[in-house]
């Protein structure tokens, strides 16, 4: 993100005294340019201008040839004998571009530079080097490590208003010591990207005085006929929109090639995060960071008019600077110039980067500059294709102001002649296609009506006037006016009322809005599913089982661990197409796979009596199902759209799936503990099913993993519907899973069970005060029957006088034969209306023994 | 039973043995021998040491044989005038020596409570956790307690897939097809049914994304139920962060959504200071910064004045929101020129953190039941 260097910021807008990177931040913040950091002074300490006074070259024993100089430091001279810094300083140096006379830049003991690398008097080559003549690099101010620093063939002289008399401050004189903020600019304002923007926004927020650099300071030449001649043919564009509606060539010849770019270029490139390159560069890319207008610098020996704009063909290659061999999409907006034939030979990719062939290089002399306007989408796709997030693309693919470009190419024109002794060539070809600017139709009550701050119409017009929009009225006066706003080239983001409405507000100010709290109307309260899965949850908490979460990414090993088979429904799984890690690309399709893990995390951390719980969303779709189809924003989809939309989403149940291993009731001084077993997960399905006010049934499943086929319980609601399961786990899956022997488990579908639940208020059933009776009764059936079946034909044969039936003994053995069991029930026994007689009683026992009979072919055990 | 200490002589012990084989009888209309009577029991009952001692004076001075029921089975024979005389000699010896033993019943019950009780006396500091305790998920927890604090403003909540629709997710929000945060680095890419059994069987373009903010509820809402809407939906959203001490690919969000006549940014700050008092306390507040979002505008960054923040009170983020862009109400068919509304969102994780203090996300996520149990049921 930009990095926003004071003193340059300060050449457009009008700083106060004594501001801070800090204070900027907070000026900047408010109207939404958020500080990612400030980056300090690169170089701390005694950095200093030296003239080199004597130089002895010393050649060493391996070859190497050192300078031992004597280096002018003024008052940080030795002292002489009389206490006066008179006595330079002795350095040695490895470097050879300087003579004596040069005035360099010396860090001197104590000084700390980039790195960090901390400067110490030291003996070396039979030298005392009292300090370091520095080289660019050594300073960071960018990649020039062959020689150091000569600071007038740098042009910091005194003609050029430089102080560079010996001891003079160097940090200063380099702009070394400055803070630089960098700050995070939002997708809707590429403006900022660009000094011109940040210092617009600076004054928006200050009230500074801001020149807008953007804007032509003078006459700018008009295209001739003899400019180099562009043709844009676009057969693809995305959305309708034209790839290049504007390019600008500027042609500069006689460039010194070899000609440094200047100090302070160098400087603010490096405090921007670039690195210096050569002349030709470094100024499109100053240029760039100053206006926001990427640039295009072209050796123009080696172009054949015309340059043609247009898409890439099938089959087509590029090889951009960063060195890399590209497959071109038809989507990628190319330059192209006219070698062999017109558009035949690809120059770069549009607005991203540009080519290595025709790259500006250490002889080129004439340059065509290259200044144009691409469509943001074109731009970004292409950029996120190649991953080539140039600084040239970030600035396209959010909207640079297309009145840029003539600007932008005089400024590197300027620049090139001034620094690199050109000249400007009065040939100039300005291509523009630029769309009609649309007025926005706009109330001036609107910003008061989103925002709730009574602004006045003349705050209104004023701020929309402030951002560079032009006002004008259709009817009416006061707040009722209708305005059209046409809105300035540089905010491509204002597309509606709602978005100067914005503007309105963070001009003003955010901090100007009342805080007032809206009156909502009644509201229903949580929904009936909404208590339940609380209560559900609480219940469970209750019980002791802690609620734990997890991502809901498995693999297909995972399914496998749990034995689920080849058919099983649970095998069809989403896929994640860029997963985390790719043994987990798939959606869970059940909860216990994932709460497994957490139970194996916890038992390696060295919790061995578990009992878990997780509430969730698993995804179940169905191969084959409809696709979701893709539709447009900004309008409310048909229908049909709606139901198909509703169609390619999977259903995503919710589930409550529970873990228990180790010890369900912990042993201590009251006696023995006792291990988790079956009974605890049937009991917390029946819980979680008694919170919901849902009868479940249960029955045997001797084939559903992850369970034991003889200790597995499927659960149904009365009509068949499956809820889920519980019970002990397969040995195997625990094998596997590596939890403790007889860990059991439960899952069940929490919205079956909401559905099922009553929705209407629970009748009451009035208390009986007559007299209690009491019958025991033991049954002997085969071993086989369930004793649910039992249990059931006894309530329905007991008839309405039964109360309450426990069955509280289940006995097998030589007493009640081969293959049998006896099942002993207690029923407690009241009527409504009277007290119950003997004779009552007995007619309830021998019907509920009829009954158990007749369902269950049980006897009464004698 | 040990018999306790007693306070009385050895003579009242030896009076009381012989009460059984010595019944003497008197006059009933004999006032001294009545008094004397009364004497020699209210002396036996004052020396029964226990309850077992004082059922045999009770059978000695008020059972069948004893004088004073002896003296009253002469009454009968006597004239009528000495009828009379004898029920006032009587009557009042027959109720004192009935009150004094339903006085000294009471005495000896409560001696005999008060050593048994302490012969019962347990150590009441034993641990008595027999099973351990089960907890809530903190995360969890703080979302039922967000969804009552917007429960109790009359607002409701609302729910939707986390594995959405990309209209659902993006256009609908206005985000466009070339919106950045619909590219690979954000957003979890979903493709249509694997059936694992056939390895043959390649996905199919689904068009679905695991939802990367709770906004598709916003979307959703807005489409189903009728205006007025004042909602918040908290739920889990996924993008692609690798986990680390702040980030987690599955974290939580909630999101809140108010579409009314007349709903201006001033009443989306009121809502904000509100919950942020709900969640931080009394001298908690928010602020709003400029910002961007597709789905709101104007849209603002959102900052928490946090008191409690560590190294002093001071600001720190805490969300986003805005007003509800127009292309956002347009695309559920509701009118921006009538309507109007604001939403807002943040990271339930982070407010975790933050209100408890919490430093790590990976405690969070993994799992381990120590970190829920700390927290028990509440938070």
């Amino acid at each position: 993100m930009p990095y926003i260097a004071l003193s340059w910021l300060g050449e457009h807008v009008e700083l106060p005294a004594g501001l801070t990177a800090e204070q900027l931040a907070a000026d900047l913040v408010r109207v939404g340019l958020e500080e990612e950091g400030v980056h300090g002074a690169a170089v701390t300490g005694p950095l200093v201008v030296g003239q080199v006074v004597s130089l002895v070259k010393e050649e060493q024993k391996n070859g190497k040839v050192i300078n031992w100089c004597q280096v002018d430091v003024g008052a940080h001279n030795t002292l002489d004998e009389v206490g006066q810094p008179t006595v330079p300083r002795g350095i040695i140096c490895g470097a050879h571009n300087f003579v004596p006379g040069d005035r360099v830049v010396a860090a001197l003991p104590g000084a700390v530079l980039p790195g960090p690398f901390p400067i110490a008097s030291r003996k070396t080559y039979g030298h005392i080097s009292d300090g370091m003549i520095c080289s660019a690099r050594e300073l960071g101010l960018g990649e020039d490590h062959d020689g150091i620093i000569v600071l007038d063939r740098l042009g910091y002289t005194a003609d050029n208003g430089y102080d560079t008399t010996p001891g003079t401050d160097a940090i200063a004189l380099l702009g070394l010591g400055e803070e630089v903020l960098e700050i995070n600019v939002t997708p809707d304002r590429g403006y900022c990207f660009s000094m011109r923007g940040v210092a617009r926004e600076f004054s928006h927020s200050t009230g500074a005085v801001f020149t807008d650099p953007g804007l032509a300071q003078g006459p700018l030449p008009s295209p001739t006929p003899d400019g180099f001649e562009v043709v844009v043919d676009d057969v693809a564009p995305i959305h309708a929109q034209v790839g290049c509606d504007r390019f600008v060539t500027r042609i500069v010849r006689g460039v010194d090639a070899a000609a440094p770019s200047p100090a302070w270029m160098q400087r603010r490139l490096t405090q921007a995060g670039m690195r210096p390159i050569s002349l030709a560069v470094d100024v499109t890319n100053y240029v760039m960071l100053d206006l926001g207008q990427p640039l295009h610098a072209y050796d123009l020996a080696t172009l054949v008019a015309p340059i043609v704009v247009r898409r890439a063909q099938p089959g087509e290659r590029l090889t951009t600077l960063d060195g890399a061999d590209r497959a071109l999409n038809g989507e990628d907006l190319l330059i192209t110039d006219s070698v062999g034939d017109v558009g035949a030979r690809v120059l770069g990719l549009a607005g991203v980067m540009g080519g290595a062939e025709t790259e500006v290089s250490g002889s080129t002399t004439d340059l065509l500059i290259e200044a144009a306007h691409f469509d943001q989408v074109t731009i970004a796709r292409t950029a996120r294709r190649h991953k080539l997030p140039s600084e040239a693309a970030k600035r396209f693919e959010r909207g640079v102001d297309p009145m840029l470009p003539a600007v932008a190419a005089q400024r590197v024109v300027d620049l090139l002649v001034e620094h690199g002794g050109g000249t400007a060539d009065p040939a100039v070809s300005d291509l523009s296609d630029l769309p009609e600017r649309q007025a926005i139709p706009f109330v001036l009550s609107e910003p008061e009506r989103l925002v709730g701050v009574a602004y006045t119409a003349d705050q209104v017009v004023d701020v929309l006037r402030q951002i560079g929009c032009e006002v004008s009225l259709i009817e009416g006066s006061g707040l009722q006016a209708r305005v059209a706003v046409l809105v300035p080239t540089w905010r491509p983001d204002l597309t509606g009322s709602a978005e100067l409405v914005e503007e309105v507000a963070r001009l003003v100010g955010y901090d100007t809005i009342p805080s007032i709290l809206p009156v909502a109307p009644a509201g229903r309260g949580l929904t009936a599913g909404q208590r339940g899965r609380r209560s559900v949850a609480r219940a469970l908490a209750e019980a002791g089982f802690v609620e734990t979460l997890s991502y809901p990414f498995i693999g297909s090993g995972q399914l496998d661990d749990l034995g689920i088979a080849a058919d099983d429904a649970r095998r069809v799984a989403l896929r994640v197409l860029n997963p985390m890690s790719a043994e987990k690309n798939l959606m869970r399709t059940n909860l216990l796979v994932t709460l497994l893990d957490t139970a194996r995390r916890n038992v390696a951390r060295g919790t061995s009596d578990l009992a878990l719980f997780e509430m969730g969303l698993v995804t179940r779709p169905v191969l084959g199902a409809p696709v979701a189809p893709l539709l447009p924003g900004a309008r409310r989809p048909s229908d049909d759209e709606l139901a198909r939309l509703q169609a390619g989403v999977p259903a995503q149940p919710r589930r409550v799936a529970g873990l228990l291993a180790g010890q369900r009731d912990l042993p201590g001084w009251w006696g023995a503990g006792r291990a988790a077993d079956w009974t605890d997960a049937v009991a917390a399905v029946r819980l979680v099913a008694d919170r919901l006010g849902v009868d479940v049934v249960l029955s045997g499943d001797s084939d559903h993993a992850p369970w034991h086929p003889g200790r597995c319980a499927k659960v149904t609601l009365a009509d068949g519907t499956l809820v889920g399961h519980a019970g002990e786990l397969h040995p195997k899956v625990i094998e596997r899973s590596g939890l403790p022997a007889r860990a059991v488990a439960f899952e069940v579908d929490l919205d079956v069970l909401l559905a099922a639940a009553p929705t209407e208020p629970l009748q009451g059933s009035p208390v009986s005060t007559f007299p209690l009776a009491k019958e025991d009764l033991a049954l002997v059936v085969d071993a086989s029957v369930a004793a649910q079946d039992v249990f059931d034909a006894v309530r329905a044969g007991a008839g309405d006088l039964l109360e309450e039936l426990r069955l509280f003994d289940v006995f097998s053995g030589e007493q009640v034969g081969e293959g049998k069991k006896s099942l002993a029930f207690s029923l407690r026994l009241r009527a409504s209306d009277r007290t119950l007689t003997a004779e009552d009683t007995a007619a309830v026992r021998e019907a509920a023994v009829a009954e158990a009979h007749a369902r269950c072919g049980a006897e009464l055990r004698g | 039973m040990s018999t306790p200490e007693r306070a009385h002589s050895d003579e009242s012990a030896a009076s009381t043995e012989a009460v059984t084989p010595a019944p003497e009888s008197f006059s009933p209309i004999d006032a001294d021998a009545a008094a004397q009577a009364l004497q020699t029991a209210l002396a036996a009952i004052a020396g029964a040491g226990d309850l077992d001692e004082l059922k045999a004076v009770r059978i000695a001075q008020t059972g069948d044989r004893s004088p004073l029921s002896l003296a009253n089975r002469e009454i009968g024979k006597l004239a009528p005038a000495d009828k009379a005389t004898a029920g006032k000699v009587l009557g009042p010896v027959r109720a004192a020596i009935g009150k004094a033993l339903a006085a000294r019943q009471v005495v000896l019950e409560d001696e005999r409570d008060a050593r048994v009780l302490v012969e019962e006396s347990v150590d009441v500091t034993l641990p008595v956790d027999r099973r351990a305790p089960g907890a809530r998920h903190p995360l969890e927890s703080l979302q039922e307690r967000i969804g009552d604090f917007f429960v109790s403003m009359g607002w409701e909540i609302a729910e939707g897939p986390e594995v959405e629709a990309e209209w659902f997710n993006f256009d609908a929000l206005n985000f466009g097809p070339d919106h950045p945060a619909r590219q690979m680095q954000d957003t979890f890419f979903v493709e249509g049914p694997v059936d694992l059994s056939d390895p043959d069987t390649a996905g199919v373009p689904a068009h679905l994304v695991l939802r990367t903010h709770t906004s598709p509820v916003q979307a959703r809402t807005l489409l189903e139920r009728d205006l007025p809407i004042y909602i918040a939906c908290p739920g889990k959203v996924f993008r692609t962060d690798e986990l680390d001490a702040t980030h987690t690919p599955v974290f939580h969000q909630v999101e809140g959504l108010a579409v009314d006549r007349g709903l201006t940014m001033a009443h989306l700050l009121g809502t904000l200071d509100h919950f942020a008092k709900a969640m931080f306390g009394p001298d908690a507040k928010t602020r709003l910064r400029p910002s961007f979002f597709p789905f709101t505008e104007p849209s603002a960054e959102m900052d928490l004045w946090f008191p409690q923040k560590k190294g002093g009170a001071g600001w720190i983020e805490w969300g986003g929101c805005g007003m509800v862009n127009p292309n956002v109400l347009l695309a559920a068919g509701i009118d921006p020129d009538v309507y109007s509304g604001f939403a807002f969102g943040m990271g339930i994780e982070r407010t975790l953190m933050l209100r408890h203090g919490i430093a790590d996300m990976h405690d969070m996520v993994e799992g381990d039941v120590r970190f829920s149990q700390h927290f028990g049921m509440g938070i």
